[in-house]
């Protein structure tokens, strides 16, 4: 070949590349060797860290419901003096924890910078000519209602406004008085004799009541109607005065409720008296109750907002919780004793409710500050702040400061309080809780309501509860029908039907739940509800009919038997499963007829169960048909992998196809089965939208088949968009998603173990 | 019986029922969806019933039969109808009788025992309005301008579906110039309000510039007058027409041209009017916009909405997934760190979808998109513009939902992948890189595909984690317009699965919109069906190559 021979002179017709160009092609090419190892490991690196993030983030949203209460001393302010030295009567904070006032014994009430003491304005109560005053109350907090009283028996009800107004783009706070019922001193109950001991007042359900009480045991109360003329824009009041049946002890507090039924006095051996007053001409003295045992008395009792409990102080330092209970008998209500908070070590001085919620703070003769939540009872922090006994305590609207006044001290300690979500204590979460108004302990979740004094309740029980159920009653259609089509699928069907049958049933697994919940709610729960008998008729005919079929087909000649070959029993089936399902639908109607005189409905309700129209059933027959292919196709490979020798060997040996399945196929699958329904109940537990729309959503405590439930994935769906962001009902949706999150996590890893080992055990047979 | 009980086939045929149940299930299931909701838009025929209750007087009834059922005459005694003692079934028929804002019931039972003969007259009319869902009742006359035109019986039909074309035509400019046009000009003048906001929060508020501002400002809006003006007179012209008609009963009802969508008589129509008929409103539903509270017209938005946010989410899952997954197989030193990680990937596939929702609210939108907004669009606050759920949160969502099966579905292609093809790419000198990029990477690519339409297909069906981060019951606008940067991300969408909870449990016409839901739900199943289909296909025949291949 002597046209390859190149003449040793010709260098430059070679077609490699010269080294230095062989050189930057190396270059370039392990440059993009690191380039593609190092941006592919960042990619992979990123997208697991950002799957991880889900576990991490949702966490973090959580946290803050462990974190510790803190309640510290941050300052102390001089008490703004009044010109004449007076005892302090009450103390408050605006919503701004800007501004304190103190409500002095003279009738002086004086606003002061909460940050620093300085007075910023004082305003004088106007005092009847030559009268001092004697007495004075207050409503919840939240109103800002008070009242004098003065030593001639009038008394002077007044409320505090704060104003704002934003000159200069800067806001400003302006505390101002209003008297909603006029700007005259007042009597009440017309005859009482004798200074007032105890006064209240309250803005309830159709006007306000102001009570007094004496030291003789008299109780005297006026009711005040307020109605605004549609055209003049004029208040008009109108009053009533009643007059309460004397006690036989000196009156030391007065209670009305917000509904305006119920008066409370307290005397002074503790006893509480208990009167009706929805007719107030004829107020009726219900039951006399003592709050503390023999020789203890009460030193401090105050309502939480909302006015449904009484939290009492006693002497002995014990504090406890009481609201009305009504008897399902008598049909009364009764003040019951809930629960009690953990006990300070001397008599309870005073007792100051938060405003939006169910906690309390409690002071006593030792100077200890104790914070309380009432629906958790729970005491979140103790905190001696001196050694003189407490006499006053303002928290602000929004629970982050409170100021505390001491007995005989001449300044004002600031305490700043983290308290941001008290309701979520383990009990509150998974216990059962004596909520206000209930007649016993239970398990609730109801998150919110338009009203400021509703009790928040966060049972998780309800909505767990209701998941286990609607996973349970899926799992009971889906896992035999799953698991039986499975093993028939892997071993007894021909290859060609298997070709059709599996992708058919793993189809089903990409039908969108919301159209099966669609379907569910829609078509399926009324035909249910129309015709239940077929759900009975169903479970006995079937299996029946096909067994029957089973049998009529052994007795047809063998000619014909051949015609078919074996592995197609489940296709002969079709028809008569088909027809089965007719006869089932058109025999309901007989049925009704026949056995529960025409409609089995109305007969389930006669004999006292409940049916809701979408109920566990129905979320059980559409969530069960979402499940099946995934427990399906997982156990369907189970079997079909079985090793082909040890079934054969079993054949060999004379065992008869079934006695094969049972005695060498489902034992060597049976960690596989078990994986498969393991992975389908994690799938029936997260499952939304099915739940949505074919439950009836109500977070109801119960295993009833005829009733609905709500899981905590629907709820989450329903009330997340709805709440606040940051709110405690906010961090408890992530708790319920963190635990759906780590529930059906643990399940599928040991699905998957369960299942690795096998492919191993499989491997090595 | 003893030998047939022995060979295990009773307990055999006992499996074989469950499969058979479950396969009928499965097409029992997609039939029902075929049936309800392919017969949406056939025009039904109209009855003409004269109803007698017992002892009240015989009322006449037109509508269009639903359904009919069978039930126990007790059952039916105590719902208050009349049935004798010893009757045991009645039979009732649910009827749409339309004229919702006429009769205020739209659908009602009629018990077969006191119907009388069910005659079909040709000149029933369906009306299809804009408000108040369809009307039914007969054609009397026509009114120009409130004058009664003089026209023959047989004129009649004909010169009302000219009018009909006349006055939607003028409907249709009327809708473009409120959607489109204006739409525009609202836009516009937003962006004009927000570069001011922008400029004053920079301090960068020169007179000049605001200036310029004003006289945009000015100029938007003298623009806007002039189309307001030519809208009173289009609204104007299409007012002209009304036609009379007699419902049920006799009385004469007066209904503008305006108000009506379409108008047929299906007792007069053939089998092939029916059909073009048939294609044209099946066409109207695919492309239409909703009406009345989205239990009427179309749902275009929807499929829109589904359609973009799926690809959004493809093009974030796609580069994600595969690199993920190439990393777990080919760089990441394979030990039982990697086996962790790699069944914890595999195991957020079974994850509850409300999950991610949550995540995707709280850390996407809440946190991602608070920072965002505070950092790039301080000038349109205090309202939020990614702050708040759209479809770049949701599509975010999905991805995350969807990027194990890309995962799992990449790893299984490249595991299928014969070494010998790698180490005869190495064997020639090429580098890693190079012969992941060049050999692997493309014979994997169908099962990329794979995993992708499957993504795709999870991601179409999904709705609880959108309600959440996205989607909502009706958008006013669509995700991509004429307007810059024409992909809007932080809008929010509308989306075919909500579309279905929302028309389905939400809506307060349940009754008359649950056709439209079965439709809804028929165009999703279809969806869903062909893109599992053809993931079934490629996965298919990608086996059956490697199998070539391998041997």
């Amino acid at each position: 070949m002597p046209t390859l021979a190149k003449p040793e002179d010709e260098p430059v017709g070679s077609l490699l590349p010269s080294p230095q160009q062989r050189e930057k092609l190396r270059r370039i090419r392990g440059f993009h060797d690191a380039f593609s190892k190092y941006g592919i490991a960042t990619a992979g690196f990123g997208v697991i860290f950002a799957l991880m993030l889900i576990f991490v983030y949702l966490f973090s949203e959580v946290i803050p419901l462990l974190k510790p209460v803190s309640m510290e001393v941050v300052g102390e302010l001089a008490v703004p003096a009044g010109e004449t030295p007076s005892p302090t009567v009450h103390l408050t904070l605006d919503r701004f924890e800007q501004i304190g006032g103190r409500y002095s014994a003279n009738g002086a009430i004086t606003f002061f910078d909460a940050n620093d003491g300085h007075i910023l304005s004082r305003q004088h109560v106007k005092l009847p000519d030559e009268a001092v005053v004697t007495a004075f109350g207050r409503s919840e907090s939240r109103k800002s209602l008070f009242v004098y009283g003065f030593s001639d028996g009038s008394v002077m009800p007044l409320r505090v406004d704060y104003t704002q107004t934003f000159p200069d783009g800067v806001r400003v706070v302006t505390p101002e008085l209003a008297f909603p019922l006029g700007e005259e001193p007042i009597r009440i109950g017309g005859g009482i004799e004798g200074d007032y001991s105890a006064l209240a007042i309250v803005d309830g359900r159709g006007g306000y009541i102001i009570a007094g009480g004496t030291d003789q045991g008299e109780i005297a109360m006026a009711l005040f109607r307020t109605r605004r003329n549609m055209f003049t824009r004029e208040q008009q009041i109108t009053r009533t005065d009643y007059h309460l049946p004397a006690i036989d002890h000196p009156v030391r507090q007065l209670f009305v409720n917000e509904s305006l039924r119920n008066l409370f006095a307290i005397d002074d051996q503790g006893t509480l008296y208990n009167f009706d007053i929805v007719d107030g001409t004829n107020a009726r003295l219900i039951e006399q109750i003592a709050l503390v045992p023999e020789g203890v008395t009460t030193t401090a009792v105050d309502f939480l907002v909302g006015s449904r409990s009484l939290i009492v102080g006693g002497s002995d330092g014990s504090l406890a919780q009481w609201f009305l209970v009504r008897d399902e008998d008598s049909g009364e209500s009764h003040m019951t004793r809930i629960r009690g908070f953990r006990p300070h070590q001397s008599a309870v001085r005073y007792i100051e409710p938060e405003y939006t919620r169910k906690g309390f703070l409690s002071g006593d003769e030792n100077g200890t500050v104790a914070l309380h939540y009432a629906t958790s009872s729970v005491t979140l922090k103790t905190l001696q702040v001196a050694d003189n006994p407490i006499r006053r305590i303002a928290i602000s609207p929004i629970n982050r400061l409170a100021l505390v006044k001491r007995e005989g001290a001449e300044t004002i300690e600031r305490l700043a309080i983290d308290n941001p979500h008290p309701q979520a204590s383990f009990s509150a979460l998974w216990g059962k809780v004596w909520y206000e108004g209930r007649a016993q302990p239970e398990f609730i979740w109801q998150s919110s309501s338009a009203d400021d004094a509703f009790e928040s309740k966060f049972s998780l029980v309800p909505l767990s509860v209701g998941t286990l159920k609607a996973a349970l009653f899926a799992m009971l259609l889906a896992a035999p029908l799953a698991i039986m089509g499975a093993i028939y699928t892997a071993y007894f069907m021909s290859p060609g039907m298997r070709r059709i049958v599996k992708p058919s049933i793993e189809l089903m697994e990409a039908l969108p739940t919301v159209i099966l919940g669609f379907l569910a709610g829609i078509w399926l729960a009324p035909f249910i509800e129309n015709n239940l008998p077929i759900l009975f008729v169903g479970l006995i005919l079937l299996p029946l009919g096909v067994l029957l079929s089973s049998l009529g087909w052994y007795q047809l000649p063998e000619r014909v038997r051949h015609l078919v070959p074996a592995g197609w029993e489940a296709a002969l089936l079709i028809p008569v499963v088909i027809m089965l399902g007719w006869i089932t639908i058109s025999a309901s109607p007989w049925i009704e007829v026949l056995w529960f005189d025409g409609s089995m409905r109305q007969w389930l309700t006669d004999v006292g169960i409940t049916y809701d129209q979408r109920n566990a059933l129905i979320v059980g027959l559409a969530m069960g048909f979402a499940v099946i292919p995934t427990i399906f196709s997982i156990a369907e490979d189970a079997v079909f992998n079985v090793p082909r020798h040890l079934t054969q060997g079993s054949l060999a040996l004379g065992a008869t196809p079934w006695q094969t399945v049972t005695g060498v196929v489902l034992l060597t699958a049976s960690p596989g089965m078990f994986s498969a329904i393991m992975i389908g109940f994690g799938r029936a537990v997260g499952e939304t939208m099915i739940v949505l729309m074919a439950s009836g959503n109500s977070p109801i405590v119960n295993f009833s088949i005829f009733e609905g439930m709500r899981t905590l994935a629907a709820n989450i769906a329903v009330e997340l968009p709805e709440t606040a962001v940051g709110s405690t009902h906010f961090r408890i949706l992530f708790v319920s998603a963190l635990v759906l999150l780590i529930f059906t996590f643990v399940l599928n890893t040991a699905a998957e173990i369960v299942r690795q080992r096998l492919r191993k055990r499989y491997a090595s047979l | 019986m003893n030998k047939w009980w022995k060979s295990g086939a009773p307990w055999i045929w006992l499996h074989g029922g469950a499969v058979s149940i479950s396969i009928i299930m499965v097409f029992g299931l997609l039939l029902l969806i075929l049936v309800r909701g392919f017969s949406h838009f056939w025009p039904h025929p109209v009855a003409q019933i004269t109803y007698t209750l017992p002892g009240s007087a015989p009322i006449e009834v037109i509508g269009e039969l639903r359904r009919s059922e069978t039930l126990t005459g007790q059952l039916m005694r105590e719902a208050g109808a009349p049935i004798p003692e010893e009757q045991l079934f009645v039979t009732r028929h649910l009827f749409k009788l339309g004229n919702r804002d006429v009769t205020g019931r739209d659908f009602t039972y009629f018990i077969d025992d006191f119907m009388g003969e069910w005659r079909y007259p040709r000149d029933i009319t369906v009306l299809e309005r804009r408000e108040w869902g369809d009307f039914l009742g007969q054609p009397v006359r026509l009114l120009e301008n409130n004058r009664p035109l003089n026209l023959a019986a047989d004129e009649l039909w004909p010169e009302f579906r000219r009018r009909l074309e006349r006055s939607t035509a003028l409907v249709d400019d009327i809708r473009h110039i409120e959607r489109n046009v204006i739409g525009r000009i609202n836009h516009q003048l937003e962006r004009v309000r927000l570069d001011r906001r922008r400029a004053e929060l920079r301090d960068r508020l020169t007179p000049e510039l605001e200036q310029q501002l004003i006289e945009r400002r000015e100029q938007l809006e003298a623009h806007y007058a002039e189309l307001r003006h030519e809208l009173d007179d289009l609204y104007a012209q299409s007012r002209r027409d009304t036609i009379v008609m007699r419902v049920a009963g006799g009385d004469e009802v007066d209904i503008r041209l305006d108000q009506i969508v379409k108008a047929w008589q299906p007792n007069a129509m053939s089998v092939f009017a029916k059909l073009g008929f048939y294609g044209k409103d099946f066409l109207d539903f695919i492309f239409g916009y909703p009406r009345e509270a989205n239990t009427e017209g179309g749902i275009f938005p929807a499929i829109f909405g589904t359609v973009v946010m799926v690809l959004v989410m493809s093009i974030i899952v796609t580069p994600f997934g595969v690199l993920a997954a190439i990393y777990l197989r080919e760089y990441a030193k394979q030990g039982t760190l990697l086996k962790a990680i790699r069944i914890s990937v595999y195991n957020l596939a079974g994850v509850p979808s409300i999950v991610f929702g949550v995540f995707g609210l709280g850390f996407f939108v809440y946190f991602l998109g608070g920072s965002i907004d505070r950092a790039l669009f301080p000038e349109a606050l205090p309202a939020p513009t990614f702050g708040t759920p759209g479809l770049f949160w949701a599509s975010l969502t999905l991805a995350l939902l969807t990027l194990p099966v890309v995962i799992v579905s990449t790893e299984e292609g490249l595991a299928r992948i014969p070494s010998t093809i790698r180490q005869g790419s190495l064997a020639l000198g090429a580098t890693k890189s190079e012969t992941l990029w060049k050999v692997v990477v493309p014979l994997a690519t169908p099962a990329m595909m794979t995993g992708l339409i499957l993504a795709i297909a999870r991601a179409a069906g999904e709705v609880a984690p959108l309600m959440l981060v996205g989607v909502v019951k009706l958008a006013p606008t669509l995700p991509i317009d004429g307007n810059f940067p024409f992909l809007h991300l932080e809008r929010k969408i509308m989306h075919l699965g909500f579309h279905i909870y929302d028309v389905g449990f939400q809506s307060p016409h349940a009754e008359a919109a649950e056709q439209l839901v079965y439709a809804t739900a028929l165009i999703l199943v279809l969806l869903i069906v062909a893109l599992n289909l053809t993931a079934i296909q490629i996965r298919n025949r990608l086996r059956e190559k490697y199998r070539a291949e391998g041997d």
